[in-house]
């Protein structure tokens, strides 16, 4: 405790405690541990102190009572030492105390002074700690180190009870932690403060812009501030109240807002310093101030985004990244995605700021101030360094909500010491520069999120490796050519591959040796450096470091270097530093890509390679590698293609060595999701020696040769060239693999994919039994896999016989049990393979006891499209074979209701399949009522403008089979239905044809129609489909023909005979 | 003149034949093509007007220099008097101040051609400074000594050389000896191919060689 006191409380020059919240608070801690120590631990509380603390009381000896021997104005306590020394000893002012139980007895007797003896104790005996357990167990406690051998000195110590001596330290120990834990809080507050001031400071310039001003006036309600930064009055301080502001916007009413520790909020309209009222909460609370005014004055919310992106100087960080976020937007249409994205700006930009502040790891200057640093020994001095490193960042961060940063963080951009480089990496944080952030790749799953900071020196004190890399990089600095090379060649005997060593590179500003290094002309000092940077550049911190740097631009450059191990260590660092998109963008646009291309140039098949010929194969296998990790962005894949990378990747997949396969194979697959790839593929040759891999021991080459397959076999060519070089087995081989997920995702995607072929089903993946092990994999797999082998039943299915095997092997149910899933792209799946099985009456059956079609209905509400359709779809085999389908229709509460509803929706695929399900659903009479009462007439109606063939053939449909109730058939013309319904006859399409004669049968019934019809010429294309050879389309455009005909020859009887 | 010359060419043409029977790297008419460039060296030197068993110190020196680029730091500028006679003498293999025509071509073939071991075997004998089989923490210190800017702030100005001399010798130093044996070094360049030239650069890179070897072996054919 006394340690802490010494080192953490706020002393006057005069040597007494100060009158400050944080003293206050630290005693009242001590003060509950004195008072409970006697109690808690009875034994330690009768250890005798070394020397006893002594101090000038306030406390007469009328104040004590039994268990002292009072003499005057003298008092002795009954308890004494075993030298017969009373443990508490008062003649007045001075009292002497000699162990904790009587210190806790003084502290219970002094009542409501008990506080200014305490703080008298301390102040009188500041090494209190030496007293109470002897100068070489204090020593060990300012160490805080807890695992010295403590009982080593007892035993020097000869006490007499050591046992109680130790767990007396012990428990000190764990005090002077809570203390300075405590102490930690408090402080927090106070930095708070400070970065809460700088907000408004930084607020009030934007004032004074004249034109540009954001908002009029920003001002305190009292110019009095508290000592401890407050300026609420003290009995609000007491809710945590710090300050009031009126903010006066451009465009709204002055709002009144109150700055507390909870949050920032409107309060009820303070505007004087001293106000009785008002201090209620009138708002949402909100985070920061910036967001508060934002979401009060749509005017500042607007111009604070322009300003700060225009001049980029106030008053917010997260404007700037405005732009980004915005494109990101457009591109993911995500907002969850946005707002991960600001995130992580925010705390990339806090990384950089790090990143030019580093060399500097003196404690905040605030600490000092505090007087914490002042009489501390090295211990204390590493703590606080250590929570001081955890309180900036966390001031940062609160910086960034707020807005005061970015003045002063302009000031350190300025003053920080990276040479000529920080220019470049800003540049890319331009918005221009932004908007190519769009091309981006297809595997979103593999993108790496630009990580936070994480410091080395937050957590642990700074390991030996640190300062043994400091000093070989300040050789790095000071060395020629050959001290390079070898302080390089010392450098990689560290375990690079870990944390430690990768940061402490980076913070003592190895980095930029290295990088450095990569433009000059020493081959060897560039080997060294390149081997050191491609093992860091496994840490997301250093690469994207070395891309903020512009290394990655040197790296590149020596990718022409005549020296092949040189191009070759470039391109494997290339590799591990192109991990998220900035980079491979970077490589992109200077060049990189076309001379990662030319790397691929080599012999590879040949029996026996000379060491020339080897070398170029390994230049090859980091080429690919380095494409790799390029290509998993939609512009570097053209870049590839157009470098003519297609054709040597093709060559290079005829190597036979795995290390050489896996990239090769691994960039082909990451392309395969673009077009031209595929056909590149398919006419290349490549599919060829895909399959022959799917049979390698290698299961990363095997999942990135199913996983290439899987892309390219949605073109029925490379499907059938599966089958042809027989690598439908070998697929099926693959389900075995249940251990591997990733493996068994790409092997169940190329199943699924191969199987849309219906040859293959038939020939091949019948014969291998390919329906009982997908069936097994229904259950306990991860989504993706489980997407795969649903999309392949849901083929599979479109053969009879499956859907019997599919039965027998216990399949349904876990299909039908996945409905109830939240994944999109699984369950349009699901639906579609429910939907293809409730072709089967067996199989229908099943679906309808397990409540299937009601978990197929439900998903009519999914806000996916594609599911909506999806499930749309597989109504309607549902409702055609479920026995007694129209009472299982009606048992659906609501279902029809939603499903009319579904007709307003705007998409095409969705309004086709729905009303193919109304079309289904309408058969039955009752139905048709209710359905009707529900609108579907006009809605149906309305539709029947569209060009979207799929549609006017089930909308056709659907309108044919609605007729069939009521006054429907009228309402249908009043609706204006039949006109455009006469129009679809002069599609090109037989289907529409089919729908629509059978609807213009079924509305002719109604006389108005039929004067409609003709008078839009219906009869002509009626009589030419009338010669189809389609009978119910002959039929149906007969009918119609004679309905019409009726009317008119009725007609003319009329105008006859009246 | 044609009698000389074609006489000339006989009699280089038996020594091609010869030597290139106890070199390694090149073939016959590659010697032959060195030994043309060797006698042209030679000229340069006879017609400064000394007597010319072969080439010494000097013209070696600005051979070097000229023809391989190994100009920069120490080797030639900052001790000249201490790594390049140690290449030279690593030519010189009879210590006889000169570099004769054999010596010449077998130094050759390692400078240009050499394998990895045949290198390290090499470039071991250009660092052991006093020829006793070891290189020293002296030789070392020696041969590092002006590798590093000295921080005019540090009290001792070499002890960064010192430093770095401990911690190149805990790197390659494999039987704790405190020196170098060819054992130690040949293992430590194994394992990390940069140390061959760890105690300063004493082959040409990859460029100068490219372009000497073409200089020699093409230029003079077409002759």
């Amino acid at each position: 405790m006394g340690l802490s006191l010494t080192k953490a409380a706020q002393w006057t020059t005069a040597g007494k405690l100060e009158f400050t919240p944080m003293n206050e608070s630290l005693l009242k801690e001590l003060l509950s541990f004195v008072e409970d120590f006697s109690s808690r631990h009875p034994q330690e509380a009768e250890h005798v102190f070394e020397e006893p603390l002594r101090w000038s009381t306030t406390l007469g000896a009328s104040d004590f009572k039994t268990d002292y021997y009072i003499s005057g104005i003298d008092v002795q306590s009954h308890e004494k030492d075993s030298g017969g020394q009373p443990l508490l000893q008062l003649s007045p002012p001075t009292v002497c105390v000699r162990s904790f139980s009587q210190l806790s007895k003084l502290v219970h007797l002094a009542a409501d002074k008990k506080l200014e003896e305490l703080r008298a104790c301390l102040e009188e005996n500041k090494d209190a700690m030496v007293k109470i357990l002897g100068p070489c167990f204090a020593d060990i406690l300012e160490k805080e180190d807890t695992h010295t051998d403590v009982l080593h000195l007892v035993d020097k110590d000869q006490g007499k009870d050591p046992e109680f001596k130790i767990n007396l330290f012990h428990l000190l120990q764990n005090m002077n932690k809570q203390l300075l834990s405590k102490l930690l809080e408090e402080i927090e507050v106070e930095l708070n403060l400070t970065a809460l001031k700088n907000d408004i400071e930084s607020l009030k310039r934007l004032c004074s812009e004249g034109e540009k001003r954001l908002l009029k006036s920003v001002r305190y309600t009292s110019d009095f501030e508290f000592s401890n930064g407050c300026r609420a009055p003290l009995w609000r301080q007491v809710y945590g109240d710090i300050c009031y502001l009126v903010v006066e916007p451009c465009d709204t009413e002055n709002l009144y807002i109150t700055c507390s520790t909870a949050g920032f909020f409107l309060n009820g309209g303070i505007k004087q310093e001293g106000a009785e009222s008002g201090y209620e909460r009138t708002s949402d609370t909100y985070k920061d101030l910036l967001t508060l005014l934002k979401s009060r004055s749509p005017y500042f919310a607007e111009h604070i985004n322009k300003q700060a992106s225009a001049v980029q100087e106030l008053p917010s960080t997260q404007s700037v990244h405005r732009h980004v976020e915005s494109v990101d937007m457009e591109e993911q249409g995500e907002l969850q995605r946005s707002y991960e994205q600001q995130e992580k700006n925010v705390q990339d930009k806090s990384r950089k700021q790090h990143l030019l502040n580093k060399k500097k790891y003196e404690p905040c200057p605030r600490w000092k101030k505090l007087g914490l640093m002042s009489p501390c020994g090295k211990a204390e001095e590493r703590k606080s360094r250590n929570s001081s490193g955890m309180e900036m960042s966390s001031e940062i961060r609160k910086k960034k909500q707020g807005s005061g940063a970015k003045s002063k963080m302009k000031a350190e951009f300025s003053l920080s010491s990276l040479p000529g480089r920080l220019s470049s990496s800003q540049k890319i944080k331009t918005p221009a520069r932004a908007t190519e952030l769009s091309s981006e790749s297809s595997s979103q799953s593999e993108e790496e999120e630009e990580q936070s900071e994480r410091r080395l020196e937050s957590n642990t004190d700074l390991p030996p490796e640190y300062w043994q890399i400091q000093k070989l990089v300040k050789y790095l600095k000071g060395g020629d050519q050959t001290a390079t090379v070898l302080t390089l060649c010392a450098m990689l005997d560290f375990n690079l591959m870990q944390e430690t060593c990768q940061l402490a590179i980076r913070d003592v500003g190895g980095l930029e040796v290295l990088i450095n290094l990569l433009d000059t002309d020493e081959v060897k000092c560039k080997i060294g450096s390149l081997k050191i940077l491609r093992k860091i550049s496994h840490n997301v911190q250093i690469r994207q470091t070395i891309v903020d740097m512009g290394g990655l631009q040197s790296i590149v450059k020596i990718l022409d270097s005549p020296v092949k191990d040189l191009k070759a260590l470039a391109a494997e660092t290339i590799a591990s530093v192109a991990r998220f998109r900035r980079a491979r963008r970077t490589v992109r646009l200077y060049g990189g890509i076309k001379k990662l291309v030319n790397l691929l140039h080599c012999v590879t098949n040949l029996a026996s390679l000379t060491a020339n010929q080897q070398k170029d194969v390994e230049v090859a296998r980091c080429g690919a590698l380095a494409l790799w990790s390029c290509s998993k962005c939609t512009k570097n894949k053209e870049a590839i293609r157009k470098a003519g990378g297609i054709p040597l990747l093709g060559r290079l997949l005829k190597s036979p060595h795995e290390n050489m396969l896996v990239p090769v194979v691994g960039t082909l697959q990451e392309c395969a999701s673009q077009e031209s790839y595929r056909i590149a593929i398919q006419t290349e040759g490549m599919v060829k020696d895909l399959v022959k891999n799917l049979n390698s021991d290698n299961e990363e080459l095997q999942m990135h040769c199913a996983n290439a397959i899987f892309k390219c076999a949605e073109d029925e060519q490379t499907r059938d060239l599966v089958r042809k070089y027989k690598g439908l087995q070998p697929l099926v081989s693959l389900l075995a693999k249940v251990n591997n997920k990733q493996l068994l995702a790409a092997a169940t995607g190329a199943i699924w994919k191969c199987s849309i072929s219906v040859d293959n089903v038939a020939e091949r993946f019948q014969e291998y039994k390919v329906l009982e092990s997908l069936v097994e994999l229904l259950t306990d797999q991860p989504e993706d896999v489980l997407v795969n082998v649903v999309g392949a039943l849901g083929e599979f299915a479109q053969i009879p016989a499956s859907k019997t095997i599919i039965r027998q092997c216990g399949g349904i149910k876990p299909l039908v049990n996945l409905l109830s899933g939240t994944n999109p792209e699984l369950l349009v799946n699901v639906t579609k393979t429910v939907g293809a099985c409730a072709t089967d009456q067996d199989n229908m059956a099943i679906i309808d006891q397990l409540d299937g079609v009601r978990l197929v209905w439900s998903l009519l509400k999914n806000p996916s499209a594609d599911v909506q359709s999806s499930a749309a779809w597989a109504l309607c085999p549902c409702i055609e074979n479920a026995k007694d389908s129209g009472e299982m229709v009606r048992s659906l509460v609501g279902g029809l209701e939603l499903i009319v509803n579904l007709l307003k929706s705007t998409n095409d695929e969705v309004l086709a399949s729905v009303c193919a399900a109304i079309a289904k659903i309408a058969k039955d009479k009752e139905n048709l009522a209710v359905l009707t009462d529900h609108g579907v007439v006009p809605l149906l109606a309305k539709l029947t403008n569209t060009t979207d063939d799929k549609l006017r053939q089930h909308l056709a449909e659907a309108i044919g089979h609605c007729c069939m109730w009521g006054s429907n058939r009228a309402s249908f013309g009043e609706a204006g239905a039949v006109a455009p319904l006469v129009r679809y006859l002069k599609s090109k399409d037989a289907t529409v044809h089919q729908s629509t004669a059978m609807a213009l049968y079924q509305l002719s019934k109604d006389p108005s129609n039929c004067i409609t019809m003709h008078e839009k010429g219906v009869v002509k294309p009626l009589i030419h489909i009338m010669g189809s050879n389609d009978k119910t389309l002959q039929e149906a455009a007969a009918g119609c023909v004679r309905n019409i005909r009726l009317l008119a020859v009725a007609n003319r009887k009329a105008i006859l005979f009246y | 003149m044609s009698d000389m010359s074609s006489l000339n060419r006989k009699l280089i043409q038996t020594l091609a034949e010869t030597i290139s029977k106890q070199v390694d790297h090149f073939n016959k008419t590659e010697v032959e093509c060195l030994i043309r460039e060797f006698n042209v060296l030679l000229g340069e030197c006879a017609a400064s007007g000394r007597a010319v068993n072969g080439l010494d110190k000097e013209k070696f020196r600005s051979i070097l220099h000229n023809n391989f680029g190994m100009t920069d730091d120490m080797i030639m500028d900052l001790a000249p008097l201490l790594v390049d006679p140690t290449v030279f003498r690593t030519f010189d293999r009879d210590n006889d101040s000169f570099v004769s025509l054999k010596e010449w071509i077998e130094g050759l073939s390692v400078f240009l051609r050499g394998t990895m071991d045949e290198k390290i075997k090499y470039c071991f004998q250009v660092y052991d400074l006093n020829s006793d089989n070891y290189i020293s923490r002296e030789e070392m210190f020696h041969l590092l000594k002006n590798s590093l800017i000295r921080q005019p702030t540090e009290e001792d100005p070499d002890e960064g050389i010192k430093d770095l001399v401990e911690i190149t010798l805990k790197r390659m130093d494999h039987d704790h000896d405190g020196r170098l044996s060819f054992s130690d070094f040949e293992k430590a360049v194994k394992e990390e191919n940069l140390l061959l030239e760890a105690f300063g650069t004493c082959l040409p890179d990859i460029m100068s060689t490219e372009a000497f070897e073409q200089h020699v072996f093409q230029e003079q054919l077409v002759l």
